[in-house]
């Protein structure tokens, strides 16, 4: 069982306790407690079972100005105040820091409770692989399919409590119930592996086995007996599981870290046309059973959705009290990154886009980590197929795909076919006139 | 002696009963504890940003039998906690039986000094390194707009308890000293970044005013970058420099010869043992036995000694790198490649220092006999799909060469390529064989491990750049 509420606060109280003693003007503390269990398959049989228990509690502590942290998982009280001390030792001779300080305390989250985050659903070990095996089978049914990389089920349960020395108190428990089915094709020896995932916080919203099997299944085929193309010009329409990595890297560049370091290309972009104005970004953490959504930060600043593109422009950037404080704004909950992150859908079906050119290239896989968000430069490996007349003719693998994402942010047109799967999510993309690097 | 059970409930005694008493039926398995203690100092924007120290205490409990794999980890470090991991391993078990191979080789390998690299400097005086680096690197160019400068220490105890009572133990000490320069000129932001570290104490990498050279190095690439012109695209002959380059090699062909995916037969290698798979003067080995590297270690992770595994041998593909497991299910020998993150992950094969041996050719020749491609000085990330062979790379320094000559730096260069064919297509193996400079980590499966790379300069005859200039 996870630990609950009493127990977590009682950690807490231990370490706040101990750090008012030791002479710190303030603390803040979170205390973790989880268990997942995990079960793995490969051809159908069964490969590995995994459980974790984690505990965990991380302390920052501040004189003025000054701040240290600590964190551990042996919560035995000795060592716990062994860790406090030191803390306090190291923060009495950290520098003083004009911007630290605890969360403002009108931002603290108080309300209701009810976005429904946490599924007391518990599967057997015995049922878990049967769901995984019932996956694997529907891929093996495809003949092309000839090998496994392994498939896995995974139930995680956790709870958290948060306090401060400004007497913020709160926490609550999540759920997540995770299945993936990756295997391998094989024909005219040419060899690829693919994969389907679902993630959900309530087990009746995980897809169905017999999805994730034929779906992983038909991704692995269809990248068999793939053509290297010749280097070109051409626009390319992304897949939703990798038009959504757009989005991060978008987040990524409008977190106030680095808005604050001046080492993101969209510094000084705040009301400024970023996107087309067909482009609408929001971040909604109050999405009932969604993945991102959440009550309130790793600060406890309460969730407001944030809507960060209105019509291609920027709106806002993603805020936390640290950072907040130089660039004088105000934490908007965001010190632990985005909440359910996605873009409006776009206006075109997904038919409507594959067939607005003669020549397109569906990218499906990126491989690499080729994005600079100091400067927008973009640059990754890829796979995908080619889309000839509006079909889809043939695979293509081993290219390179390049540009500027100040020009990619412009050049986005969405389908209308956004799903809410992940926390950060998008509709099919087609993005104008990339570089491919091929032959 | 166990010292890592000595303050807690459940004794070595204790522990050993249980241990024995649930791999009695399986091929294999430990009681593996871990004790770590590290610290993270980050300089950032003028300011110290953050101070971390984390001590973490774990047990994590695996049995094996066939090829099924039952683990169990918790912080709980007491006898009840650890009767409940092992019920639940039987469970897993419970259709398998096996027989135990209490078989392990003995090393007195000390490899690195048992001592605790974050005591070994005081607080204060990290605090100045940081500072100083920061008025340093800032001080090199007014261009320079932005420094994050980081010191990370780490004492990690294992002790591997096999069914039998035998205990293994090994205490790794590790460091890492990192730099980051924004430089920013007529409107162009570019960053470099520099970093050295292994398992010695801060100061023996700090010896001669070493930090200046690691702010200098990451001066030169950020300002070389502001410089770059767009990376052309297309199929052409690429030059790598010598050392961390080595990490093309570490992704085309590295993961590809780890035992998991070759038992499995999802990698690209698993039917080319005794084949030819490289050109010839081509030399790769995996050392886990070189004196204070990042990837060295005198133990693996399931208490196996690590060794020098020759992978390629002029071209010839001849071992693989195995756990316990793999080697077991595939009628090898452990090579000591056992690794895992923490208690909180099983054990898989994994790479420790993978090394290219030197050659014959000056870098000069192999620039020289190039018409047009690019010499690759530095890398970024690396990323492979072990089953299509298929991997990338982004060059953090990279130039042009034009009719022999290394002319006009690009930015933002990808390489693509295939791992079995490029090896084909090595032309040239430089005499200039170099190590990295200790500060690779290497990801699979979600698990982070610690290791090196090295190589010499090599021409490659045809790898795919990608660029914006066609």
């Amino acid at each position: 069982m996870i630990k609950d509420q009493d127990y977590l606060k009682k950690i807490a109280d231990i370490c706040l306790s101990r750090s008012k003693k030791q002479g710190s003007t303030d603390a803040s503390i979170m205390v973790q407690s989880s268990i997942s269990e995990n079960v793995n398959v490969r051809n159908k049989k069964l490969d590995g079972s995994e459980r974790s228990e984690n505990l965990g509690v991380v302390l920052t502590t501040y004189l003025g100005k000054r701040k240290s942290s600590i964190a551990s998982s042996n919560l035995k009280e000795n060592n716990l105040n062994e860790l406090v001390d030191r803390c306090i030792e190291t923060m009495k001779i950290t520098p003083e820091d004009e911007y630290n300080s605890l969360p403002d305390k009108d931002l603290h989250f108080s309300g209701l409770k009810d976005l429904e985050l946490f599924d007391e659903t518990h599967l057997s070990n015995e049922d878990k692989i049967n769901y995984i095996k019932e996956a694997e089978d529907e891929a093996f049914s495809n003949n092309k399919i000839v090998n496994t990389n392994g498939s896995g089920f995974g139930e995680n349960k956790s709870n958290f409590l948060l306090a401060n020395s400004n007497g913020f108190v709160d926490g609550y428990k999540t759920s997540q119930f995770t299945a993936y089915c990756e295997v391998v094709s094989k024909s005219n020896g040419s060899m690829e592996r693919d994969y389907e995932y679902t993630s959900k916080r309530f087990y009746s919203d995980i897809l169905k086995p017999k999805e994730l099997g034929s779906i992983a299944a038909d991704h692995a085929v269809k990248k068999l007996n793939p053509k290297k193309i010749k280097s070109e010009k051409i626009s390319l329409i992304f897949d939703k599981r990798i038009s959504k990595n757009f989005l991060s890297i978008f987040a990524n560049a409008i977190s106030s870290s680095a808005i604050a370091k001046g080492t993101t290309f969209l510094k000084d972009k705040l009301n400024q046309k970023v996107f087309n104005s067909e482009i609408n970004i929001l971040d909604h953490g109050d999405i009932k059973k969604a993945n991102g959504s959440r009550y309130f930060d790793s600060e406890g600043i309460g969730i407001i959705n944030l809507d960060l593109i209105k019509n291609g422009i920027l709106q806002d950037y993603l805020i936390d009290t640290y950072n907040g404080k130089k660039i004088n704004r105000k934490s908007n909950g965001r010190a632990s990154g985005t909440t359910n992150l996605y873009f409006e859908n776009g206006s075109k079906t997904f038919n409507e886009l594959i067939k607005s050119e003669n020549k397109l290239l569906y990218i499906k896989e990126t491989i690499g980590h080729g994005t600079n968000i100091i400067n927008g430069d973009y640059s990754v490996g890829a796979s995908g197929i080619m889309i000839e007349n509006g079909e889809f003719s043939y695979p293509v693998s081993e290219i390179t795909i390049a540009g500027n994402l100040n020009n990619i942010f412009q050049n986005i047109t969405l389908a209308d076919d956004l799903e809410f799967n992940y926390s950060t999510n998008s509709p099919t993309m087609h993005v104008e006139g990339m570089i491919v690097g091929g032959k | 002696m166990s010292s890592l059970l000595k303050n807690s409930e459940l004794t070595l005694e204790k522990a050993d009963k249980i241990v024995s008493e649930t791999l009695n039926n399986c091929d294999d398995g430990e009681l593996y504890v871990e004790d770590t203690k590290s610290e993270t100092i980050v300089l950032d924007d003028n300011k110290i940003k953050s101070s971390n120290y984390t001590s973490d205490l774990g047990y994590g409990f695996r049995a094996v039998t066939g090829d099924t794999v039952a683990y169990s980890h918790s912080n709980d470090i007491t006898e009840k906690s650890l009767k409940n991991s092992s019920e639940n391993l039987k469970s897993t078990l419970k259709n398998n039986s096996g027989s135990y191979n209490s078989e392990i080789k003995k090393t007195n390998q000390k490899l690195y000094k048992d001592i605790d690299p974050i005591e070994s400097k005081s607080m204060k005086s990290k605090i100045e390194l940081l500072n100083n680096m920061n008025e340093y690197a800032r001080s090199k160019d007014k261009s320079v707009k932005q420094v994050t400068a980081s010191l990370l220490a780490e004492k990690k105890n294992v002790e591997i308890i096999r069914s039998g009572g035998e205990l293994l133990s090994d205490n790794r000490p590790l460091v890492r000293i990192n730099m980051s320069v924004m430089v920013e000129k007529n409107g162009r932001k570019e960053t470099g970044v520099f970093g050295i570290g292994g398992r010695q104490d801060y100061d023996e990498y700090l010896k001669n005013d070493n930090w200046k050279k690691v702010c200098d190095e990451a001066f030169r690439i950020a300002n070389t970058n502001i410089e770059s012109k767009p990376s052309p695209a297309g199929e052409m002959k690429v030059v790598l420099g010598p050392g961390w380059p080595a990490i093309l090699i570490h992704e085309a062909v590295g993961h590809g010869l780890e035992g998991d995916f070759n038992r499995k037969k999802t990698s690209a290698f698993h039917d080319l043992v005794g084949k030819k798979v490289a050109s010839k003067g081509v030399t790769i080995i995996d050392d886990g036995t070189l004196d204070n590297r990042r990837g060295s270690l005198n133990i693996d992770d399931e208490g196996t000694p690590t060794e020098r595994t020759v992978l390629i041998e002029d071209g010839i593909l001849k071992n693989f790198m195995q756990d316990r497991l793999n080697a077991r299910l595939m009628n090898t020998k452990s090579t000591g490649n056992g690794r895992r993150e923490s208690y909180k992950h099983v054990v898989m094969p994994r790479m420790r220092n993978t090394i290219m041996l030197g050659g014959t050719n000056t870098q000069e020749e192999m620039i020289k006999s190039v018409d047009k491609g690019i010499f690759a000085v530095s890398f970024g990330g690396g990323q492979v799909d072990i089953t299509s062979g298929k991997f990338v790379f982004n060059c953090t320094e990279a130039y042009e060469i034009i009719d022999g000559k290394v002319g006009a730096p690009i930015k933002g260069a990808t390489l693509i390529g295939d791992g079995p064919s490029s090896l084909k297509e090595i032309l040239m193996v430089g005499n200039d064989m170099m190590l990295d400079p200790g500060i690779g980590t290497c990801g699979k499966a979600g698990q982070g491990v610690p290791v090196g790379v090295g190589q010499p300069s090599l021409l490659i005859n045809n790898m795919t750049v990608g660029g914006t200039q066609l």
